[in-house]
This record gives structure tokens, sequence and C-alpha cells, in this order.
């Protein structure tokens, strides 16, 4: 059995790097990219952790796992252990051990992160959530006593699964409500196999129903029936239905045949399978030279996924730099690794094509930036007679979401801002509706998973003090 | 899973089957369509809801077969399973009493104009009807349009069934003849929708169509279905279907309609390939 090593022994140890597939393979298929620590791999990299009382990782983790303590299990290899900690706050282990930002997170709150080498946490997770999944090891249910309070939850993304969760281990009788034919939100819609296979999310999802979870899918909340029915059927709600629906960027020619939302490009391919056509009935295009249009994480997976389709030539088309870029590093690197083309300080003003509807190409005029906006990164100008064509055969816009108020519409009382988001106590995701709690890129607009995850959990526990509360209220002791 | 619970062939290529699904059918309102997915390989398409029981919990819809699809669609029974079935989406049609008012349905359309027709008689309106098809085979519910408006015109474009010409004729007819029309609503091909805006502009009546674009999610998400309405663009699965068609960019429509015509047409070729090896 592993052990600890001495203090001075972690210091010389450098961060275990994850294997990965070869670029040259990977453009070619949607298998995964980084292929997870072996055994060896996460117990090394497990001992370099300090096991320090302040314990400042925690703080950086929305998820709230007790980070050493799961860390601890693995240096011990009682993997089942390590598993088993981290469920107990966080039922998503397997996605947000791959998709979580960690460098804004518990790598940023690690102390080893001052040296420059922060305990790859979020790896660790992976390793853990992977060995259990493989061997078949689940957690141990909670004995608790079943609640008769009914909770709604409006959308089965990060926010939602997460709420369920922590509600069922309470013992409330809890409903999820999914729009689509398949549960996890932007987890299955959203981001492409490549970064987290569809498996793992169905996995996940099925250890959240064996709490006893249920989800509905095909109900659209707003449509198939309102919020306001819903309060009436459930004691508490929770709307967690993601950022909806996608921004275009209003330039003529956008409602051109090959121009693309990003929303849609990827919902055909990750959603509905369109990469595997046509064995699966869901068209796609797939385009020579493709544009994509703007810097996120979205819109890296686009320009990657456009790449495995079978694109020839990918560009990033950007106003800002690489340094405003709002992707996390590691997706802009691996990008660029796999030889999508950036083109920096562009802004596209025209889409161009031809009778038909077919795109030939993108106008555009150069940028500089100039003075920092109210965002704090540099605002980027146009360049006078700068204007270039670029000859593309499709254009995805990746440039955000806005609100889709289909939810809000059936909500009364919910207040939203401006935008369409709702707004909430920061502390207690409640909403001015008694009863009603929001959460998730419906609150904040297009953020993270771990965000969202961590929302769940606030929403999940507000919504247990409340019910607690009401019973108080309505039966008193005698 | 939403369960077949009654299928009729009106004709080789137009069939009718009646979906159990409850929560839709209570909310079901006239000129809101449902997404169905027929099995867990399928794609996500959009049907006008034709007719709607709250009691019996059931939603009717009325298809060509076209598409993979539709023609996959059609194989299936009374007492099978369809995999996903999602409504009812789109915002309802704008029911008053406005007086006399006409709506016209051409081929499959007719279906989806039946409800529309029924809730205004039902609302007081005087109703005159239209529906035309190619050809007699083709016309549809003619006993249901005859209850559910004032007066009902049927036309077929070959002549084989009460008169010869096409819809629009019809509604030209119509306009010159009655002053008083006060809004009218087209629902068919889009060809017919467009032909029928051009009609109807000059008498400066208000046309409304709805359109039947290509979708994904049909909830707001995707933006496929966009289309350029006067200044705005729009999307029909949560602002229409329904829109005005005078100001409707209808070139553009029909352009997005055919995005994935080679894709479709392949993916039907291989189906049928696949069927005759069996």
């Amino acid at each position: 059995m592993a052990k600890m090593i001495p203090v001075k022994e972690r210091g010389k140890r450098t961060q275990r790097a994850m294997p990965e597939q070869a670029v040259k393979e990977r453009i070619h298929n949607f298998n995964e990219v980084p292929l997870g620590y072996t055994k060896e791999d996460a117990v090394y990299e497990a001992q370099r952790c300090l096991q320090c009382d302040s314990s400042t990782c925690v703080e950086g983790c929305p998820a709230e796992v007790d980070i050493p303590q799961f860390i601890k299990k693995i240096v011990e290899e009682d993997f089942s252990g390590a598993y088993f900690e981290i469920m107990k706050t966080n039922s998503l282990p397997a996605v947000s051990g791959r998709v979580c930002p960690q460098e804004d997170q518990c790598y940023m709150t690690c102390v080893w992160n001052k040296a420059g080498k922060p305990i790859a946490i979020g790896r660790l997770e992976r390793f853990v959530a992977d060995w259990a999944r493989e061997q078949n090891v689940h957690e141990e249910l909670p004995e608790v006593e079943t609640k008769d309070e009914r909770v709604a939850i409006v959308g089965s993304g990060p926010a939602g699964l997460t709420c369920a969760a922590d509600l069922a281990k309470m013992g409330y009788n809890v409903t999820i409500f999914e729009a689509l034919q398949k549960p996890g939100g932007v987890l299955v819609y959203g981001i492409p196999e490549f970064r987290l296979p569809k498996a793992i999310v169905g996995y996940e999802v099925n250890e959240i129903k064996r709490l006893g979870v249920k989800i509905v899918t095909n109900f659209v909340v707003g449509l198939t029936k309102s919020v306001d029915e819903l309060r009436k059927e459930f004691d508490a709600i929770f709307l967690a239905n993601g950022a909806g629906a996608p921004r275009f960027m209003r330039i003529p020619g956008e409602n051109l045949n090959d121009v693309y939302s990003a929303n849609e490009f990827l919902t055909r391919c990750n959603l509905m399978k369109a990469y595997r056509f046509p064995e699966f009935d869901t068209p796609i295009k797939v385009g020579k030279k493709v544009a994509v249009i703007g810097a996120g994480n979205v819109a890296m997976d686009s320009a990657r996924t456009a790449l495995r389709l079978g694109a020839e030539e990918v560009h990033i088309v950007y106003r800002r730099t690489r340094e405003e870029a709002p992707a996390r590093k590691e997706e802009l690197a691996r990008a660029e690794e796999e030889g999508i083309v950036f083109d920096y300080l562009t802004l596209p003003v025209k889409v161009l094509g031809d009778e038909r509807g077919n795109v030939t190409g993108i106008e555009c005029i150069k940028m500089r930036l100039s003075k920092p906006d109210e965002s704090g990164r540099r605002r980027p100008v146009p360049v006078e007679k700068t204007n270039f064509h670029m000859h593309v055969d499709m254009v995805i816009d990746a440039i955000g979401t806005v609100a889709n108020p289909i939810v809000a519409k059936s909500a009364t009382g919910v207040q939203t801002n401006e935008r369409g988001y709702f707004v909430t106590d920061e502390k207690t995701c409640a909403t001015a509706r008694k009863g009603i709690y929001a959460g998730g890129d419906i609150v904040h607009g297009t953020a993270t998973v771990i965000s969202a995850i961590g929302d769940g959990k606030r929403a999940a526990r507000s919504i247990h003090e409340y019910l607690t509360r009401k019973k108080k209220v309505s039966e008193p002791s005698s | 899973m939403y369960k077949i619970v009654r299928k009729e062939k009106w004709h080789d290529v137009i069939y009718s089957m009646w979906i159990k699904a409850p929560y839709i059918a209570q909310a079901a309102q006239p000129g809101q369509f449902v997404v169905l997915m027929i099995g867990e390989k399928g794609e996500r398409i959009p049907l006008t809801i034709a007719d709607y029981d709250q009691e019996e919990g059931w939603i009717q819809i009325v298809f060509q077969t076209i598409g993979k699809t539709t023609t996959k669609l059609a194989q299936m029974d009374e007492g099978d399973d369809i995999f996903s079935f999602v409504g009812p989406l789109g915002i309802p049609s704008k029911i008053e009493k406005y007086g006399t008012v006409v709506t016209v349905g051409g081929g499959t359309g007719i279906a989806c104009i039946y409800p529309v027709t029924r809730a205004l008689k039902e609302a007081g309106n005087r109703v005159i009807a239209i529906i035309g098809a190619r050809t007699k085979d083709l016309i549809i519910m003619e006993d249901e349009m005859r209850k559910a408006s004032t007066e009902l015109l049927i036309t077929t474009d070959d002549g084989s069934y009460v008169r010869k010409g096409f819809v629009t004729e019809v509604l030209d007819e119509v306009l010159q003849k009655e002053d008083n029309v006060k809004k009218i609503w087209v629902i068919g091909p889009a060809i017919m929708m467009k032909v029928a805006c051009d009609v109807t502009k000059p008498y400066n009546v208000e046309t409304i169509v709805s359109l039947n674009a290509i979708m994904v999610d049909g909830t707001g998400m995707c933006g496929s279905c966009r289309v350029k309405v006067g200044d705005d663009t729009k999307l029909t699965c949560v602002d229409g279907p329904e829109f005005n068609g005078h100001i409707v960019d209808w070139r553009e429509f029909m352009n997005r309609l055919l995005r994935y015509d080679r894709l479709e047409k392949l993916s039907l070729e291989m189906y049928k390939e696949k069927q005759q090896e069996k």
C-alpha cells in the first residue's frame, strides 16, 4: 500500500501530466482527448498534497468537495473511500472532473499554486469517478426519512441535477422536467463528446435517478405546463432552465443557409449525433472552410467539432486578442495544437452569399485595442479602410446567448432583469416569489458548469430551510 | 413513449395519426405544433396539431410522406410508440371576433388550417374557408372543414373535383366579391403562402401565414428556424409559427427550407434501398 511521502519529497515533484490522444489521430475522431490518469499517476499526484490544515483548496470549490480528504484516500489507495468522500457533496464528479475550469477554482487556492504547480485536483476527481464507474462501485444511500413535500426542478443540466440529488438525499420527493428527449442539458447538447463523453453523463444521471429522482423528459415548462400550474402541484420549485437562446451578430447575410448558431451546430452534433449521419437521421453541413465567430469555450468546441466533421480549414475570428479570449487557456491551446487558425483583431461585418443562400465568404474589418471598457478588457475599435474578404463556405456564430423567455413568461411574480435573466438572492437563490428559486445560466448568463453546480447546492439548502420552516408553521408541535 | 392510438391512411402519401399525449392535449390551442422523434436515432421534426381532445388525451397529426422520418412514421401502426413527442409549441393563433374572415388550406395544410377555422367560427366569425390540392384524392378533411366553416370552397389544380384552379385564384375571387374581409389565414406549401400574400396585398387585408421552418429543439434554443420578418429576424418556433405574410422575406425563407435538401434525399434513398434488401 502506498504511503504518504516526506514533505521534502513532495516539494521535488512536479504536476503529473495526463496522457492524451495524439493530435494527428484525435482530429479525425470524436473520442475523448485526455485519456485520464492511471492508478500510478493518481497516487503519485495525490502524494504531492501537503494535507495542509488551512485547506484553502476547498474555498475554491463551489461543489464543496472535501478535497484533502479524498486526496488522502487516494494516497491510501482507498479509491472507493475517495469516491464516497466526493459524492458526499458532488453528484457529478466525472463531469466536473472533466469540464470544471479548475485553474480558476481549486488550483488557484491550492497552496502549491504559488510555486506554479497546484495539485491536479480535477484530474484526481476524474480518476476517482472513472474508477468507481468501471469498478461498479456505488455510493451507499443514506438512510433518511422520506418527506412528503414535492419539489419540481425545471431543467436537467448541472444546476438542476445537483439540486435534485441534494434534495433527494434529504428525503424529498423530486421531479425534474426536461424539454429535450434526454436529460443533461448543456452536458448533452452543448459540450462535445471529445470533451465529455455522453455515456459518462448518462451514467451520472442514472446514479441520481437511483436516489429516487424522477426525470420527465419531453416536457417544456412554460408550454406543456406553466410554472404557475406547477406551483400548485409542488411545494417548491427550482428554475434551472439554462442560458437559452442564441445571440447573433445582426449583420447582413446572417440568415444565409450555412450560417449556424453554435447552439444549433453543437445540438445537431452532440444531442442528435449528426456526426454519425446517416446512421442517425439528423443532417449537418460539413463546411470545407469554416469561420467560427467568437473565442469562448463554445467557439473552441464549435471549431474543433467542425474540424472533426471533416472541414479542411477552420478559423476562429475574434475582435480582440488571445489575451482577452474568454475560453479556458487549456481549450485555446488544444484548438491551436489541432491547427485551428486564429484571426485576432478581426470583426466580421457582412456574410456574403449566392442566390441560393449558400455562403461564399465573410467581409471583415481589422480592429485595434483601445482603452479598457467596463468589463476591464481593452475595447476593440475598427481600423478604417481595412475591410477584406475571407473565403469560407460556412459560418458559426459563437458569440454568446440571450435568455429564453418561455419559462419566465409563465412564472407570475418571478422577476427578471432587463436582459431577461431571473433576479435572485445570491446567497439563497430565492426569487421574488415565495417557494420559487432559480440558478445556473438562467440567472448569470453563460457561466460554467461548476458555478451551476454551486447554485444547485445553494438552492437545495434554501428549499430545505423553506420547507422546514413552512412545516413548523403549519404543524405546531403539541 | 407516446402511443399511436389510431392511424388512418387517407391517400398513398397522406396519413393521419392520433397520439396519446395527455399533457399536450390539455394545453394545446389552434395554431400550435409538436416536435416529434420516431426513435432514438431519429431527427426532430415539427408537425402542426390538426386536432386534440383533452378528455381522451390525444393529439391528431396529419402528414405527407416526404423524407425518411415521415416515410418511417407512415410505416408505424396503431399500438406502436413514438420515442419523443413535445408540445404544444409556438404561439397560438389570435382568435377573436373579427367579423368576416377567410381561411385557406393547401394540401396537408388543410389539416393545419382546420383547428384555426373551427376556433374562428366558434368565436362568432363568418368564416369563408378555401381548401385545395393537386387532385381530388388529395383533398382531405372535407366534412370537418364544412362543419368548421360558414362557407367552404374547394378547388383542385387539375379540375378533378369541384373546380379547376389554385386556392390563390379562389382567394382572389372571394376578395373581389367580399369587401369586408377583416383577416386571412393561409397555411400550405411555402410557395402557395407566398403567392397568396401577393394576391391579398393589393386588398390591404392582414394575411397570417404559418411557417414550416426547419427546426431542431422547437423551443427557441437553436435558431435554425429563424426568418426575416420586416426588419427583424424572428424565430419561427417561439415568435411564430404565425406571422404577417406581407412582411416575410419569402426568398430567404424558401432558401432556408432547402438547407438539407441533398442530405435529406440521400437519407431517404438509403432507407428505401435498405428496405428493398429486406
